[in-house]
């Protein structure tokens, strides 16, 4: 019971103190989810005619080829360049040699910082509008690629990084070169460690190909506007797209969560600093 | 380059925008997220389970759909905020786009603060507290003696990493008709097509200034918060 750092077991008056919170706090909750309700029914927007285009099968089938399925190879192209992308970066990031390090370096440091939408624009402009080779789709692909690339480089590095350092020293004691510890020591053993990771970052990766609406790729967000337009059902629209990413994204945390319980264990998750090489000392031993 | 120096008056504006929906969102977001890792922590457990619903639910919602939420659903069940345009506030009056817009992104990056405070109150070790119990001290007393100062010092860095991500997730607002950095980088292409890699790069320059004095300035202060140990 005593599991909590900020509280002690509570005695029997504090027990009965918060049965009275517990009382008041599900009355509240119970009220603003009726006043949604109300607010939605008063609105007229639980109205049949405005849910129908979602249990009409020419509709779902839109919702899910056009945009669904769009989406998630949008995310899928991604995240399968940014893995090669970061692979290659962080490993150059690892180099010993400066002038491999420092570009790699520069490389990651710009595409974390810059916005994802400001880079779909930019690949937007460059290359697909008036008659590009590319079309959006593609763009976002890029895009994605380039900023999610940069964030798995620095898992990659902290990945490798976390194996022990005893094992590049035994590989380097028994005679191997410094490309066979890379390849059949450290990576290996570093996969194992990362691919939580990597998988979280699937999620992030799948969200952000929702900013596609702006350079007109398709996908989820883009199929939800013709459907509003025609139905005037901007709020079951909204609600029920909003719905198809949680869902999505539960089942990808899902399986990152399982795939850490086996390959992890119960040892911390990798922890990656989001700007810079974390100049503070002990703050991410904490 | 011409194309950002001939208005660069309009570039200060489009960055002034951006830190304006970013100072008023993060203050708004901590605030919401710090109310959130209360009920999170806290001892009543439907408020607990209510308060996770919410992290749940706005961690894995895109940021856009949150927007369309804001922007496109909302007026149809008559919230437009147009209320707020009454409002002046040192000579200048708030647009009801800046008022969604701020909404929106603080209802998503709370969920994110909510996360990172509680991550730092776990990291206090449980022995600090009972220590502090055993000794005698008052809840109040533990809380801003024992595991507050602990607490502070472990989320500044995840608290960085949210807020960096804040200033960048404001380029969102281009998207609903908001002229922020990324609205005006996209005008400026449009109109100097052949510059257009120069603009990006100009532009990409300002935010990274942004994320580069929000990151220092998370190191001073962790310098100063910082004890040996």
């Amino acid at each position: 019971m005593s599991s909590s750092v900020l509280f002690d077991a509570p005695g029997p008056k504090t027990v009965a103190r918060h049965r009275i919170y517990t009382v008041v706090s599900v009355v509240v909750l119970v009220a603003m989810v009726a006043y949604a309700i109300w607010a939605l029914y008063d609105a007229g927007q639980l109205e049949y005619e405005l849910w129908e285009p979602f249990v009409t099968p020419d509709y779902i089938e839109y919702i899910l080829v056009d945009g669904l399925l769009q989406t998630l190879k949008m995310a899928f192209f991604s995240i399968i360049f940014a893995v090669v992308f970061g692979l290659v970066f962080g490993v150059a990031k690892l180099s010993d040699h400066g002038w491999v390090r420092w570009p790699a370096w520069l490389v990651v440091e710009f595409f974390r910082a810059v916005p994802v939408l400001l880079l779909m624009v930019f690949t937007f402009f460059l290359l697909a509008i008036g008659n590009g080779p590319l079309t959006s789709f593609w763009c976002v692909v890029i895009a994605l690629t380039l900023y999610n690339g940069s964030v798995l480089a620095e898992v990659f590095r902290a990945g490798i990084n976390a194996v022990p350092r005893g094992q590049a020293e035994a590989a380097y004691a028994i005679g191997m070169r410094k490309s066979q510890v890379m390849t059949s020591v450290l990576l290996p053993q570093a996969v194992k460690i990362m691919l939580p990771a990597i998988i979280s970052q699937m999620v992030v990766a799948l969200k952000d190909t929702s900013l596609g609406y702006y350079i007109l790729a398709p996908g989820l967000t883009a199929v939800a506007k013709p459907i509003y337009l025609e139905f005037g059902n901007q709020v079951p629209t909204a609600i029920v797209i909003t719905g198809i990413y949680v869902a999505v994204n539960l089942v990808l945390t899902w399986i990152a969560t399982i795939v850490q319980k086996r390959l992890v264990g119960e040892k911390k998750v990798l922890d990656v600093p989001m700007v810079g090489p974390a100049p503070s000392g002990n703050a991410t031993a904490l | 380059m011409d194309a950002v120096f001939s208005n660069f008056d309009e570039y200060l504006k489009a960055f002034g925008l951006t830190i304006g929906l970013f100072v008023v969102s993060g203050i708004a977001s901590l605030v919401l997220g710090t109310i959130l890792a209360v009920l999170r922590v806290g001892p009543v457990s439907i408020l607990n389970k209510a308060a996770s619903l919410y992290v749940t639910l706005f961690r894995n919602t895109p940021l856009l759909m949150i927007f369309v939420f804001i922007f496109i659903a909302m007026p149809v069940l008559g919230y437009n905020f147009k209320v707020v345009e009454n409002i002046e506030i040192a000579g200048y009056n708030v647009s009801a786009f800046f008022f969604r817009a701020c909404l929106a992104l603080t209802l998503y990056t709370s969920a994110f603060v909510c996360e990172a405070m509680r991550s730092g109150v776990n990291a206090v070790p449980l022995g600090q507290a009972e220590a502090g119990r055993a000794i005698g001290l008052t809840f109040s007393q533990s809380m801003t003696l024992v595991i507050l100062p602990q607490a502070t010092r472990a989320v500044i860095p995840p608290m960085t990493s949210v807020m960096i991500a804040l200033a960048k997730n404001t380029s969102v607002a281009a998207a609903f008709g908001l002229a922020e950095a990324t609205a005006t980088m996209r005008g400026f292409t449009n109109d100097n097509a052949d510059e257009r890699i120069g603009i990006f790069l100009f532009f990409a320059i300002g935010y990274i200034v942004v994320v580069e004095v929000i990151s220092l300035s998370s190191y001073l202060v962790e310098r100063k918060v910082r004890v040996a140990r």
